[in-house]
């Protein structure tokens, strides 16, 4: 038989892990200062001393898109972070014990997932106060219902099952079963949301960076980028095309890896 | 009916408990009305007498029941930023703009996926499908944002379709402010339209394995009015509750957008009464904003049962 091979999960893993490595690199070393201004390189076009060409103010962008790819990683993860923690305590005991409390939590979550993240993430921030510690928490806030609610029905499946009863026959306690023998067998469908989670951290934080309400200057960030460079669109596309190119890459990455991985669980 | 005003009921309630935690949100943050009025410099006995006048010195639910009693009769009090200027009027000055650009949009999600969809659905696997497919999972990853920039610069800079940041309102020339917001309407359109066609597309091949499929052959059907006439109907019930998402999702979409084409509507006022702190604004916007969701989705609750009889009201 012909081995079918996953190419989403391989072309999504080879972009996000050309995407990561751009950003550890950048988290180290870039080509130039990406805060650097130098008033003679103006709106330069690419070349080899500046391989994605220079912005307004004559900084590298190639240095700047490094630097901007590191920022909203960090960000994303560490929403996405967020988000599975606090989801997942609040779906596996909402979703083991049951109740009124469940039924509480499951009310405010349908509102908030009613909700597109770019919209929340805007009102929480217009509460908060732009800046990005305050992006992250509001994201992740935002992110605890996706998780808790797939966590939620993992468990309500996964409770009726034998391994679990039998779990309970010997004697173990609640938490036990929870976190050590039900657990594990939701982390597929624990990756699969966090590649979705990603996309959606990337694209709220990217979206709220451009409106000038999430990562503050001088912070290179790629959504800020394109803010900049909206204005010399004619003169110099380069500015806007590359910081775009790599915000696509990226969902790109993340969705075909949250695919990938459908599609391998569900063989 | 017992389901519709329980429905109701819960609508209500989910638009108070929205109101009431922004309300309080705003009024315990730092950064004081009467300063943002008044400018840093301003002496403590003028600040106090500022607060004094604003009825910022009561408690917090006396101010919010006020806020409700005027919002409840459209009044949501006066702006900051713009001295001497209701919130409300800005709101219906803002506010067709963002009508017209979400209507445009929602049209070209509706004209645009369906064939799509059905094309995609008719010839599963082969190359139309599959370039269709990878299309739309590109589309998808693109912020709308940024695909907004490279429209513009499609269509406004290399083929001058349009004008960038020349914006006609709709009061004024309703054809000409349509013709501007085209452009615009796709950038939301699109990713919106990657994920219904996706959608579509499958309940498309989940309806045509069905019995009713094959009895609608037998009858002497051709293919084309299998699809369009029996199975396209039922492929789109389960749409309808992804109709509620989608404009939320227009809405969001066109806040950021907005900012892109520079179209004056609730977007770019919710952005800068974000950042000059014109928390009345701000308060009211996103009011408006939640009571649009939770209508549309109520709504849309309403229609699926209209639509399809089996779903039983729980």
């Amino acid at each position: 038989m012909k081995k079918k091979y996953n190419y989403s999960l391989i072309f999504g893993i080879a972009i996000t892990g050309l995407i990561l490595l751009i950003a550890v690199i950048g988290k180290f070393w870039t080509p130039y200062d990406p805060n650097q201004l130098n008033a003679s390189l103006k709106n330069t076009a690419p070349s080899l001393a500046h391989l994605m060409g220079t912005d307004n103010l004559g900084r590298d962008i190639f240095s700047r898109v490094m630097a901007g790819t590191g920022t909203t990683l960090t960000i994303a993860w560490r929403t996405v972070f967020i988000g599975i923690f606090y989801g997942t305590i609040i779906g596996s005991l909402t979703g083991y014990f049951g109740g009124w409390i469940d039924e509480i939590v499951m009310r405010v979550n349908d509102i908030v997932l009613s909700f597109p993240s770019v919209l929340l993430a805007l009102i929480v921030v217009s509460i908060l106060g732009p800046g990005w510690p305050n992006l992250i928490i509001s994201l992740g806030i935002l992110f605890i219902p996706s998780f808790a609610r797939i966590v939620r029905s993992e468990m309500l499946r996964l409770k009726s099952l034998d391994f679990v009863k039998s779990a309970k026959v010997m004697g173990a306690g609640s938490l036990r079963i929870i976190f050590v023998h039900m657990m594990p067998n939701i982390v597929v469908s624990m990756l699969t949301t966090a590649a979705i989670g990603f996309n959606n951290a990337i694209l709220a934080e990217a979206s709220m960076s451009y409106l000038g309400l999430g990562v503050q200057p001088p912070d290179a960030s790629l959504g800020r980028m394109i803010a900049d460079s909206q204005a010399y669109l004619f003169i110099a596309p380069w500015f806007s095309l590359f910081p775009g190119a790599v915000i696509i890459l990226t969902i790109l990455g993340f969705s075909l890896i949250s695919e990938g991985l459908r599609k391998a669980s569900s063989n | 009916m017992k389901y519709i005003i329980k429905k109701i009921i819960t609508l209500i309630m989910t638009l108070l408990v929205i109101s009431i935690f922004t309300f309080v949100a705003f009024s315990i943050l730092p950064g004081d009305a009467a300063i943002t009025r008044l400018g840093t410099e301003a002496t403590p006995e003028k600040v106090e007498a500022m607060r004094e006048e604003l009825g910022l010195n009561r408690p917090v639910i006396l101010r919010y029941l006020d806020w409700l009693k005027g919002a409840a009769r459209g009044d949501f009090g006066e702006s900051y930023q713009y001295s001497s200027t209701s919130v409300a009027a800005l709101i219906s000055e803002r506010m067709p703009a963002t009508v017209l650009l979400a209507v445009i949009s929602f049209v070209l999600i509706f004209i645009l996926s369906i064939p799509l969809g059905l094309i995609s659905a008719k010839y599963p696997g082969k190359w139309l499908d599959t370039v269709i497919n990878q299309l739309m999972q590109i589309t998808m990853a693109i912020p709308s944002f940024f695909l907004g920039i490279i429209l513009t610069y499609i269509f406004g800079l290399v083929l001058k379709w349009f004008q960038p940041g020349k914006f006609i309102s709709p009061a004024e020339d309703f054809m000409a402010s349509a013709k501007y917001l085209l452009i615009p309407a796709l950038a939301v359109a699109l990713p919106k339209i990657a994920m219904v066609v996706k959608f579509l597309r499958n309940g498309i091949l989940i309806e045509t394995g069905k019995d009713y499929v094959r009895t609608a052959y037998s009858k002497g059907n051709n293919e084309n009015s299998v699809l369009v006439r029996h199975i396209l109907k039922n492929a789109l019930i389960p749409v309808i509750t992804f109709a509620a998402m989608i404009i939320a999702e227009i809405l969001a979409g066109s806040i950021v957008v907005e900012q892109v084409f520079s179209v004056p509507g609730m977007g770019r006022l919710l952005v800068t009464a974000i950042s000059s702190r014109d928390y009345p604004v701000v308060q009211a916007v996103v009011t408006y904003i939640t009571a649009i969701v939770i209508i549309v989705n109520f709504i849309v609750d309403m229609l699926y049962q209209l639509v399809d009889p089996r779903v039983k009201t729980t």
